[in-house]
């Protein structure tokens, strides 16, 4: 397989991410120190309500300095436990319960709470998951580093705030003298990780744990954070240990990765070796179901033919492979805008108009998916509004069968809204918590006065049924279901009225990789067999690429380019979806391996 | 933030004007008249007819209140008929009590209940907690004017620690150049009218603070548990923050957001609480004032005295807002 150079030093991280083959130093390179941070038998338990959880069970692994190695595993495998178990800052009710933490030769647990408290920040820093909560909201951005500075006794007053400044330069936020003096609500998202970066970075640790630090981000945004990360730490000599859902992701920015899954490391390995030959089933489902990857495998397929028996047994392939589907539109959007008024800051300003979707135009073919990509602020939602009948467009129009959308007619209205279902992102916020999941489906059946309650009730079971839940879990409440199962049961409520078109906006966005790959599945098979047309936003690319059979990619309002799904993936024309494709964690793995 | 300060001042006007409105036909819906009240149940009609007459109460209402609100805008707000004194006089004796009071009062309560709070919620499920919390949840249930009888009865009367009335020894002589008697004693430098004064002050105080109290308490408690498990804390604590600044300048400063809408809450409890409380304590405030003047059917001292403590409660708030704005920059008017 991979040709391994031992003479590699393991500073070798560049910034311009080589493809694994060309050369990353790998298991090989065993630098003669030893490891900064070594996990022997590590187990963490949760006190809870109905007794003890061990959360972390017997995780084992090492991170040599300055190596970059990623924990990858689905949310609740316990891949962040273990990294805030190594700074002490589990929640209250986790403890330690066994094995052993070793920091720079130093046993963590023989430091007492006192000691582990002086090593955070110092010793090792933290890059958190979601720059919108980690940031203290009441205190300027610069002031927040200083007291890191101060703290840690890097430097005091007027030398810690130039050094503060510098530090935000370091981790690329422009106009760093005047960002340092503002508040976290006056910075985007890529600015507030950047300034966490800086952070995190600020007394120099020797180990950086980086928790999902940009999947609250744009892809673009962050491909450049990461960018930036990498090469920071790789000129500090900083080792990196990162906590990522995203196996494409992690073989991208990791020499070697640590699979996770309920609370057992269950391979670990060169990065390349975790791709190219999994040991564990999980690691095998994992690497199905990551987006990045599965497209490429279903790619794969599709060009060298010789992969007909993948295409025969992938649902995904075979719903875009389908040819005698019938071509008519069952939508239409014909120059459609969408202009929100702002409100003008003084008394006596005037609002300025804000575009939000600006003379946009598709067709979405019956029994198709058509897809909408674009980052947050491109006005994909906006879209996905005005075609659910929740907001009037400005000017344009959508026809719906021919039909204009949004009339007066109240009839009309009412079978409009039957035969267009939404389902939303959050499968926790979407659901009625207080409503049984036979009461959450039956719902729509009711209110459109589908036939007598024992109808209703075989409706109900069939839908179950064809989203793949046991009835046993009709009794049940939301709060009681996975993330999964719940978007499951918005599918079916979803479907209970036979709807002709379904607007899934960032439907599975909020899942794990492998519930994801069920539900894209799920919905590719009800496409196959019950004749669905599907609008599908996403700020995903790599998702859309599995589903989509048309894609357009949407920026500040405008459609800049619209394809067939191969013709926008393999040959995009416009630079922003380049750039948008190129940010897809994973994808110059994709290539060298298509190569390999 | 200057701005803002004007906003809110200049809203305060239409305010005022509707509450005035609301108050006139309010305190004219009243049974029975000013007239009757004054001059007993068997007051001859004549009689009636010429205090009518006297102070312009047979006029049809409108005329009546645009009399009324022509005179207050040239800063005359009428005659007690009860009293025969001018309502502003009656006023700026009585109610600098009450702001003594009120001010004690929120001083115990916030004084007491942030500190109280936090350590709450710093050993959330500890012993110091526990009772905290059960504690203010007496200070809550338990009404004012029982606790102030209960307070009186223990303090006052049974161990005589404390005055049980009034604001000043009556045998006292001092001077009151501004009728804040604590005020006055540190002006004229008579130490010991202050100290009394401040001692009759205490008991009231306390009873009329107890419900403040627990109430802050309780949100200060809340809302640092909640502050304490915020990312930004955890984060704090990843960079290496010392305790010190980090109970200081992340949690107590974040927790302090909500406490600060509470306490501005606060004063208009504060002020109606005030009335029993000056009642049991036969305290010289506006509390009592008002209460009787309600029996009385005093017309000029009701309107004139609640349109003041709309405004003192009016202002409170809008300094609240302000240093709502101080603590948490996202609130500041850009």
């Amino acid at each position: 397989m991979n040709a391994v150079a031992p003479d590699q030093p393991v500073e070798g991280t560049t910034t311009d991410h080589p493809a694994l083959d060309a050369g990353r130093p790998e298991g090989g390179a065993r630098p003669p120190a030893q490891p900064l941070l070594s996990i022997r038998d590590l187990e963490v338990t949760f006190r809870t309500q109905h007794g003890s959880t061990a959360a972390v069970r017997g995780a084992s692994f090492d991170v040599m300095p300055g190596e970059t190695v990623a924990i990858v595993g689905e949310s609740g495998s316990g891949k962040s436990t273990t990294a805030m178990a190594v700074i002490g800052l589990l929640a209250q009710n986790g403890k330690v319960t066994g094995g052993t933490i070793r920091f720079d030769g130093t046993d963590v647990a023989a430091l007492g709470g006192a000691g582990v408290a002086r090593m955070r920040g110092s010793q090792i820093g933290m890059v958190p998951q979601d720059p919108m909560s980690n940031l203290n909201p009441v205190m300027r951005v610069g002031a927040q580093i200083v007291e890191a500075l101060e703290d840690n006794g890097v430097a005091r007053g007027g030398a810690a705030r130039r050094r503060a400044v510098a530090l935000l330069e370091e981790a690329g936020l422009p106009d760093a003298e005047h960002r340092a003096a503002q508040y976290p609500h006056e910075f985007s998202g890529g600015m507030r990780q950047r300034a966490l970066i800086a952070m995190g970075l600020s007394c120099r640790p020797k180990l950086l744990i980086a928790d999902e630090p940009t999947s609250a981000l744009d892809v673009t945004v962050q491909r450049t954070i990461l960018d930036r990360l990498e090469a920071l730490t790789a000129e500090l000599g900083t080792a990196v240990l990162l906590i990522t859902h995203d196996l494409g992701l992690a073989a991208e920015r990791a020499q070697r990765i640590v699979v996770m899954y309920r609370g057992e490391v269950v391979e670990q390995g060169p990065a390349t070796q975790i791709l190219t030959q999994p040991q564990h089933e999980y690691t095998r489902r994992l690497l199905a179901a990551a987006p990045s990857l599965a497209s490429r495998r279903i790619q794969l397929a599709k060009h060298s033919g010789a992969g007909a028996a993948l295409v025969q047994e992938d649902l995904l392939a075979l719903s875009s492979d389908e040819s005698d589907v019938t071509t008519d539109a069952i939508i239409e959007v014909k120059d459609v805008s969408k202009v929100f008024r702002l409100r003008g800051k003084g008394l006596l300003s005037r609002g300025t108009d804000f575009t939000a979707v600006d003379g946009v135009s598709f067709t979405i073919p019956r029994g198709k998916t058509v897809a909408i990509v674009g980052e947050s602020g491109s006005g994909k939602s906006t879209v996905a509004r005005m075609m659910l009948d929740l907001t009037a467009p400005t000017s344009g129009s959508i026809l719906f069968n021919g039909v204009a959308v949004g009339g007066a007619d109240r009839a009309a209205e009412v079978r409009f809204r039957r035969q267009v279902q939404p389902i939303f992102q959050d499968p926790y916020a979407s659901l009625d918590p207080l409503y049984t999941i036979y009461r959450t489906i039956e719902e729509p059946l009711r209110a459109h006065g589908y036939g007598t309650a024992s109808e209703r009730r075989a409706r109900v079971l069939e839908l179950m049924s064809d989203v793949a839940l046991t009835p046993d879990l009709l009794r049940r409440y939301p709060a009681e279901l996975s993330g999964g199962q719940r978007q499951r049961v918005a599918i079916a409520r979803a479907l209970a009225l036979n709807p002709d078109l379904v607007v899934c906006d960032e439907a599975v966005s909020a899942l794990d990789v492998i519930v994801q790959s069920q539900i894209l599945h799920l919905l590719a098979d009800l496409q196959h067999r019950l004749g669905l047309s599907y609008l599908f936003i996403s700020h995903d690319l790599a998702v859309v690429r599995q589903i989509a059979d048309h894609v357009c990619v949407m920026e500040r309002g405008r459609i800049v380019e619209q394809g067939s799904a191969d013709d926008v993936f393999d040959h995009p024309q416009q630079e922003y979806t380049r750039m948008l494709l190129d940010a897809i964690p994973g994808r110059d793995l994709e290539l060298s391996l298509r190569a390999g | 933030m200057m701005r803002l300060v004007l906003q809110r001042l200049a809203l305060l006007v239409p305010t005022l004007l509707g509450l005035s409105v609301l108050l006139f036909l309010w305190v004219r819906a009243l049974p029975g008249g000013p007239a009757t009240a004054l001059l007993g149940e068997r007051a001859t009609p004549e009689a009636v007819e010429r205090i009518n007459e006297l102070y312009g109460f047979d006029r049809p209402v409108l005329e009546q209140y645009v009399t009324w609100l022509g005179q207050l805008l040239s800063g005359n707000f009428g005659v007690s008929t009860r009293t025969r004194v001018p309502v502003l006089e009656e006023f700026l004796t009585r109610f600098p009590a009450t702001v003594e009071l009120t001010a004690l009062a929120l001083v115990i309560a916030v004084g007491l209940g942030i500190p109280l709070g936090y350590l709450a919620a710093r050993y959330q499920g500890r012993w110091l907690d526990q009772t905290t919390v059960a504690a203010s949840l007496l200070g809550v249930t338990v009404p004012v004017f029982f606790l102030a009888f209960l307070l009186k009865f223990v303090f006052a009367v049974q161990l005589g620690w404390f005055p049980s009335a009034g604001r000043q020894d009556p045998a006292m002589i001092a001077t009151h150049p501004t009728n804040f008697y604590v005020l006055d004693g540190l002006l004229t430098r008579e130490w010991d009218a202050s100290w009394d004064a401040l001692a009759h002050l205490v008991l009231p105080a306390l009873a009329l603070g107890s419900i403040p109290l627990a109430i802050i308490t309780r949100i200060t408690r809340a809302s640092v548990i909640e502050v304490q498990n915020a990312d930004y804390v955890r984060t704090a604590r990843a960079k290496g923050l010392r305790p010190p600044r980090l109970r200081r300048r992340v949690v107590l400063r974040n927790a302090m957001l909500p406490v600060s809408t509470t306490i501005g809450l606060q004063v208009g409890l504060l002020l109606s609480g005030a009335v029993l409380t000056e009642t049991v304590f036969a305290f010289n405030g506006i509390g009592s004032f008002l209460a009787n003047a309600v029996f009385e059917l005093d017309y000029a001292v009701l309107q004139g005295f609640i349109l003041f403590v709309a405004v003192v409660y009016a202002l409170a708030n809008l300094a609240v807002d302000v240093s709502y704005g101080l603590i948490d920059p996202r609130m500041r008017v850009r």
